[in-house]
């Protein structure tokens, strides 16, 4: 009798302890958790006092109206009018430096190839995959694309295209502006244009703004480059 | 002369024939006419020249196509004019283009005058093609994605456990009653010899007790060890998302860049989450998944379909009329990573400045279907990877100076991060 109550008591034991896995779903335990916790709002944290605002969430928009440093407006509107407006006049304002071209390159391939391909023809892997069709190659000649154009259907989208001002910044929207028309070019069979040297180029007004707006951006890695030399 | 003649009238009627069936080839042979259509050619031209705007069964840019030529009663003539030059036949004031162009919202079709006749009837053939069975994922397992297996093991566990008591309470009963019928029967039952109890055998064997002792305290300090190492360290945490989103479709199968939809990483502390306009970048196009897609989805327990659907309702995007309602929620996304706030990370300084790959901290992404913490996020494993990482300075005239003086007075090639100053508390506790 002892013998059978004794078993079950240390299956019980071993079945609790078997059960106790960590459970995936849930975050582990805190150990004095006003450590972990901070007394600034976290991002995309929740709190009472968000709640008549977002309903909780630390996350929100910035106030309507506020702009942010660096930030130019972009004054030409978002329709027919303005699409050939921008096509005909705007022109690239940051110098066609390696250093530009090298970046578009980069921003062009995380942001454009996946569906522009990384030669601009049309086919990068979403196209080839058949997950999104009608990808223009840039030499296509109905379009006739120019870097006013480019630059317009960056910041708003076009059609079943949407916009990347919310992913890169005014210098590398025109950054990757740069790539675009150089690939429009090699696919054109034309010989690639030759770099400007920095230095030749005086710097315009809007590229010091740009610059500001960068700088302000960059602000949380300067302080950690900076803290090197401590 | 009348042999002349006769070859001059020979000739005429052999021109006029030739005149004739030119004429009519054109209408007899190369009319657009969707039935002489090849669909597969025509899905091919489809592809290339009107997706972009147009989908068979959903509305996109432009309406859909499915039953055109039926739309249009079958006027092949009206339709190729429409699709060679759409804004010349609006222009000439033709009453049923207009209505169209207006019903569509006045966007302008772009011109295709590059498409032969046949080109357009194969174009016209692809349309009617029906619509192929949707996959259906099982209802009856859990949409919450690889939720299913786990209530069920636990359904299996319980089961087992219930039955176990069960075995044990007939054992105990069945013993009992043998008993009361042997004592009622008067038989002797055959008893044990009471010798020593097992326990004061065991108590009075000093070494046995000894190591026993020692056997235990080890178990104990290792499970202890176990609970207090996992304090606060989140390790496979993989919460339910109000969402599915599978990184394995985006980041593996498709290869979308990671800083595609994260792109605050290049530029900030924080790695942000993507807001919804970033997603409809490329759902805009994308409605319902193909059809191998879905039924992958059938392993997870997912519907991808009624993931996206999720997204629409969210970002307040009207399928039917292609565009935003303005009636937005927000997606309560669950926080994964979470560093303590004694501990100050940046993105950017990795993820630009020093080009590490996403995978080295955050795992293979782009294998899980449901995201997880792969790192435990340690102070360790940071201190680790500090030591083993060397400062990438090519390309970058800033760390120039400090990293040729520190290299002679360490005497090596290479600094690692460590060597750079990354092990000293300020460099993150601040
Ligand atoms: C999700 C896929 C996708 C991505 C990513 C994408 N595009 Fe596009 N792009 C399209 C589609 C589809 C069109 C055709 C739109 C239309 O119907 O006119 C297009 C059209 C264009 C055009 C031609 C517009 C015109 O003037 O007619 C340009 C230029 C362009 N994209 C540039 C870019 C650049 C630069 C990027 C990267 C910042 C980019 N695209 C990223 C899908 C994409």
């Amino acid at each position: 009798m002892k013998n059978s109550l004794k078993i079950t008591a240390i299956l019980t034991v071993l079945l609790a302890i078997v059960s106790c896995q960590s459970n995936e779903r849930k975050p582990g335990y805190q150990y004095m958790p006003n450590m972990y916790e901070s007394v600034p709002y976290d991002t995309y944290g929740e709190y009472e006092i968000f709640e008549p605002v977002t309903g909780g969430s630390e996350a929100m928009k910035p106030a309507e109206g506020s702009v942010m440093r660096g930030w130019l407006p972009y004054e030409i509107d978002d329709n027919r009018e303005g699409y050939d407006f921008a096509k005909a006049n705007l022109t690239n304002p940051i110098p066609y430096t390696e250093e530009n071209f090298e970046k578009g390159k980069a921003l062009y391939d995380i942001y454009c190839a996946i569906c522009h391909g990384s030669k601009g023809n049309g086919q990068g892997t979403l196209v080839e995959r058949e997950k999104i069709l009608g990808v223009p190659a840039y030499n296509d000649a109905g379009r006739a694309i120019t870097a006013g154009s480019v630059y317009h259907v960056m910041y708003y989208g076009i059609n079943s295209m949407g916009s990347y001002a919310s992913q890169m910044s005014e210098k590398e929207l025109w950054q990757v502006d740069h790539y675009v028309m150089s690939l429009k070019a090699k696919l054109d069979g034309e010989e690639p244009a030759a770099f400007v040297e920095e230095v030749q180029v005086a710097e315009t007004a809007a590229m010091q703004d740009m610059d500001a707006g960068e700088a302000q951006e960059g602000i949380d890695h300067q302080e950690e480059a900076h803290s090197t030399d401590h | 002369m009348i042999q002349v003649k006769r070859r001059n009238s020979f000739y005429r009627i052999i021109t006029l024939c030739a005149a004739f069936l030119l004429t009519f080839s054109t209408s007899i042979f190369a009319q657009v006419d969707a039935a002489a259509g090849d669909a597969a050619a025509g899905e091919a031209l489809f592809k290339a020249n009107c997706a972009a705007c147009h989908k068979l069964y959903k509305p996109a840019t432009g309406p859909a196509l499915y039953g055109v030529v039926e739309k249009y009663d079958e006027d092949y003539e009206w339709l190729a004019k429409w699709i060679r030059n759409s804004q010349e036949l609006i222009a000439a004031g033709d009453s049923r283009a207009v209505a169209t162009w207006e019903e569509n919202g006045k966007k302008i079709m772009n011109s295709f005058e590059g498409l032969s006749d046949a080109d357009i009837s194969n174009i016209l053939a692809y349309t009617q093609t029906e619509k192929p069975e949707p996959v259906v994922v099982d209802a009856a397992q859990d949409g919450q994605g690889g939720g299913g297996a786990g209530v069920s093991n636990n359904v299996i566990l319980g089961i087992l456990a219930v039955v176990f008591l069960l075995l044990v309470a007939i054992l105990f009963l069945v013993n009992n009653t043998l008993k009361r019928f042997a004592q009622a029967q008067n038989i002797e039952l055959h008893q044990e010899p009471k010798g020593r109890p097992i326990w004061k055998a065991f108590v009075e064997n000093q070494f046995l007790v000894l190591v026993t002792v020692i056997l235990l305290m080890l178990g104990g300090a290792y499970f202890a060890y176990g609970a207090m190492m996992s304090v606060d360290v989140n390790q496979g945490y993989a919460p339910i998302q109000p969402i599915h989103y599978s990184h394995r479709i985006h980041a593996g199968s498709n290869e979308i860049e990671c800083k595609y939809c994260h792109s605050s990483a290049r530029v900030s502390k924080h790695s942000g989450i993507p807001s919804l306009n970033i997603c409809m970048n490329c759902h805009k196009s994308i409605a319902e998944v193909a059809p191998e897609v879905q039924a992958e989805g059938v392993e997870y327990g997912v519907d991808y379909n009624k993931e996206i659907q999720k997204l629409y309702a969210a970002v307040g995007w009207d399928e039917a009329t292609q565009s935003y309602t303005g009636e937005t929620s927000p997606v309560e996304w669950v926080r994964i990573h979470n560093l303590p706030d004694f501990a100050y990370f940046n993105h950017s300084q990795h993820v630009s400045v020093a080009e590490i790959e996403c995978q080295k901290c955050h795992g293979p992404v782009e294998e899980m279907e449901i995201m997880y913490q792969h790192a435990p996020l340690t102070m360790g494993w940071c201190i680790n990877c500090h030591r083993e990482t060397n400062v990438k300075i090519q390309g970058n005239p800033y760390y120039e100076k400090i990293h040729a003086e520190l290299s002679k007075k360490y005497g090596v090639e290479q600094l690692t991060a460590a060597q750079m100053g990354g092990l000293e508390c300020g460099k993150c506790h601040y």
